[in-house]
């Protein structure tokens, strides 16, 4: 792709100062700054949870927590990271990324976009205020399965509003994303020019808007159920639970790719910059995107093979999701290709990089072996699934996110990060995840059920192994933190091109960005 | 491409959106409270919620309309509206594709199923060997006692009748903006906004029948929750249309909109036409069928 330099337009209205600057702001960059720091908050909050959970396993026997407590640390863990930290993570991304690399002056809408950011502190207010309620917080699990979300106490209501308020951000941030991109292009950004990352938060916005009104009813009927007397999810009047798990999974499959094809996006833009050669089988990046978003909609029931659906929907449902395979192999095999014969330097966007290239593909082939029915009967709700899916999600998305701020952090801050501590950062990381997660493979295999506060001594050992790589991992991050603080404060001046190897709209503002950027439209060239 | 000469218009800074996420957190909170049992302080705490929410929505939207009157809007702000209202009712389907997929699920599985159907046949023989799947049902708790359905042609049909027509008015309303004859969409307002009224009246008389003479109510079991389930959040969204159309009503008498440039009133009426389009779906599998 080739861009001409565009001049920063004169700042015709500078930012606001103190608080009502943030409370009011329009502009996308304040409010992709505001979902980031919001988003390594919850990431803190939801990590202390998961510190919480790791230190009661370190040992059989309940040392810290009641199993009560325990279950609601795992639920609000489960939803906090992945409504609070992940998901808000990758809209902070979109926010800043997006305009400038279609060149917009700002996203859309700027008045929802405020209101997409300032719903999400007022909803995980309300979750997390059930902690201090009589009966404490939800506790049946993020997937919240009825009946155990049904018997839930005062802390019900509140669950499901949030959940709710989390839900109507999501659709809001999703049609502004969609509605950019479609419309706000620079002239000369046809579609297929646009940067993967662009591609990958398209594809992903119209998954949001398409499930989580889904899921908005699905939790309404579990209110309904409980407070107004319907029978949706009770057997005694012709309706059954297992209906709750068709919704949630509709919904929840697709939002597992909300929170990887961001991740995807990302990797697709550092790759080639580093390996100073531009993506390889870019238009095929583009159709796996698609392939796998399609997919999604069809491959709920593989979270549902011990729930007691028909034989042939079990076989339909291992078949499709076998299929997400094939995209994903291309992913992987693109980016792969891609670094074949660069020149490579390895700085910590890239590591993190390579590292989700390796590890995700671990969590992918894992995911592969859930696929399968049989094998599947066996693994189902057994810590082989936590190590799946945290494969995916901290070694895949979070490792995404965080090579996406050392990626860009120059383009905000206008300083460049201290690549030292950003190895140390990465190397502890990198080391301490798999400490962390590679062992609960083994307990699964052996037979240790997830979502338990004690078990049986022979599982002991590679839990102690495994908690101690938590604490390890949950402690590394508080240099993410400091190197971030450190960074905007200080730090060697940033180029334009704050990467020999990048490409596209946002290298070619100065760094750090101007807080109006593309006032008019920069051309792009054929 | 297709930027237009003069700049997409940007808001600077915007006081509603705050005002607006309390609301929606007052309103959720004062439910809540509601919910787990404080009858006084509830709805309190939701009032206030509902407050913020009505102001929100009159300074927010009067915000837009001045902007739009003061001519700020390029083709370009005009696009943007258009592919918003396009997703949005595209995200209001998926709402109420969720729970046609409940009614599909539960009536064409799960109810069959525990009649025995497929390979549940003991769960049929042993659980539940006195239940008859038949469809409309209230399961084998037989909850709530026996009821009646809805006769499909009586007010439903008529309701069908109603909305349809109502479709026709609106865009006869909308043909007479374009062609600039604004007594005609005065009365074709007039007229949609009054077949939608007399809808919503309708479906409340059918309710007060289900309840008093059909026993046909929110406990009915699987038929029951999804009768009220599709109708009821329907019917809301037949209530919103009336508002958004009543407010679009005010708009043109006080001379709003040009035969060119009205995306209000076309995001209107596409609305009312999914709200119309959804209760062509209701009437053919929850009444009919």
């Amino acid at each position: 792709m080739t861009e001409s330099v565009a001049l920063p337009a004169e700042p015709h209205h500078a930012a606001r100062r103190g608080l009502m600057r943030w409370i009011t702001t329009t502009n996308h960059k304040d409010i992709g700054t505001l979902y980031l720091i919001f988003s390594l908050i919850m990431f803190f909050v939801g990590g202390a949870m998961a510190m919480v959970i790791r230190a009661e396993l370190y040992q059989p026997g309940l040392q810290f927590v009641t199993p009560a407590f325990y279950n609601q640390m795992v639920t609000l863990h489960g939803l906090i990271m992945i409504f609070g930290a992940v998901m808000p993570a990758f809209v902070g991304l979109a926010n800043w990324m997006i305009p400038l690399m279609i060149g917009a002056p700002d996203m859309a809408l700027p008045r929802l976009n405020n209101w997409s950011f300032w719903i999400l502190p007022f909803a995980f207010t309300l979750l997390l205020l059930t902690l201090f309620l009589p009966g404490g917080a939800a506790e049946g699990g993020w997937t919240l399965y009825v009946p155990y979300s049904l018997e839930l106490g005062y802390s019900f209501p509140f669950m499901i509003f949030a959940i709710h308020l989390m839900g109507i951000s999501s659709v809001l941030g999703g049609i502004n994303v969609i509605v950019t991109i479609l419309n706000m292009r620079a002239p000369g950004m046809t579609l297929m020019k646009m940067p993967l990352f662009v591609w990958a938060w398209l594809i992903t916005a119209y998954l949001l808007v398409a499930v989580m009104p889904v899921l908005a009813g699905g939790v309404t009927m579990q209110l309904l159920d409980h407070y107004f007397g319907t029978h949706f999810f009770s057997v005694a009047g012709g309706g059954t639970p297992l209906l709750w798990e068709h919704v949630f999974w509709f919904f929840g499959h697709p939002e597992v790719y909300i929170m990887i094809l961001p991740a995807f996006g990302i990797i697709s833009e550092i790759v080639p910059t580093f390996s100073r050669k531009p993506l390889f089988g870019r238009t095929s990046m583009i159709y796996a995107l698609a392939s796998i978003a399609f997919l999604s909609f069809i491959v709920w029931g593989h979270h549902m093979f011990t729930s007691g659906m028909p034989v042939s929907a079990d076989l339909f449902f291992m078949f499709s999701t076998m299929l997400i395979a094939v995209p994903t192999g291309v992913k992987i095999f693109n980016w792969v290709a891609t670094m074949w014969r660069g020149a490579i330097t390895f700085e910590t966007p890239m590591l993190f990089a390579v590292a989700f290239i390796i590890l995700f593909t671990i969590g992918g082939f894992s995911g592969v072996m859930l696929a399968l029915v049989p094998a599947d009967f066996q693994y189902h709700n057994s810590y082989f699934v936590v190590a799946h899916f945290h494969y995916v999600l901290v070694t895949g998305a979070v490792f995404a996110i965080m090579a996406a701020v050392y990626y860009w952090l120059p383009k905000w801050t206008g300083h460049m990060y201290n690549e030292f501590w950003g190895k140390v950062h990465f190397w502890l990381s990198v080391i301490s995840v798999n400490v962390l997660y590679f062992p609960m493979h083994f307990l699964g295999l052996a037979g240790m059920p997830r979502r338990v506060p004690d078990y049986a001594v022979q599982f002991t050992n590679l839990n102690m192994i495994s908690s101690i790589g938590g604490f390890v991992f949950g402690a590394s991050q508080l240099i993410f933190v400091a190197i971030i603080f450190a960074t905007v404060y200080g730090g060697r001046r940033a180029e334009a091109r704050a990467w020999e190897g990048a490409h596209g709209l946002e290298w070619t503002v100065p760094s750090p960005a101007p807080y109006h950027t593309f006032a008019t439209p920069p051309e792009v060239a054929g | 491409m297709n930027v237009s000469t003069d700049s997409y218009y940007l808001p600077h800074e915007s006081r509603w959106s705050i005002l607006g996420s309390i609301g929606l957190f007052s309103f959720m909170l004062g439910a809540g409270i509601w919910l787990d049992g404080y009858n006084v302080a509830g709805p309190l705490v939701m009032g206030v919620g509902v407050l913020c929410i009505i102001s929100t929505k009159f300074g927010w939207f009067g915000t837009v309309i001045r902007e739009s009157l003061a001519g700020r809007y390029n083709l370009q702000v005009d696009r943007t509206f258009r592919w918003g209202m396009i997703f949005f009712i595209f995200s209001e389907v998926m709402f109420f594709g969720a729970f046609f997929g409940t009614l599909f699920y539960e009536r064409l599985f799960v109810v069959p199923w525990l009649g025995g159907a497929g390979n549940m046949f003991f769960t049929h023989a042993l659980l539940y060997p006195h239940y008859r799947a038949l469809w409309p049902t209230n399961g084998p708790a037989h909850v709530g006692g026996a009821f009646n359905q809805m006769p499909t042609w009586g007010i439903p049909a008529l309701n069908t009748l109603i909305l349809l027509s109502s479709a026709v008015t609106v865009t006869w309303a909308h043909w007479a903006l374009k062609a600039g004859h604004r007594r005609k969409v005065v009365g074709g307002l007039i007229a949609t906004i009054a077949l939608g009224a007399t809808f919503l009246a309708m479906q409340a008389h059918e309710y007060y029948l289900a309840y008093t003479h059909f026993n046909l109510t929110l406990h009915s079991g699987i038929y029951g929750a999804t009768f009220f389930l599709l109708t009821g959040f329907h019917g809301l969204h037949v209530t919103i249309g009336v508002i958004m159309l009543t407010v679009i009503l005010i708009r043109v008498l006080r001379g709003h909109f040009t035969p060119e440039r009205h995306f209000a009133f076309e995001a209107v009426s596409w609305y009312w036409h999914f709200v119309d389009i959804v209760w062509l779906g209701l009437f053919i599998f929850v009444y009919w069928l």
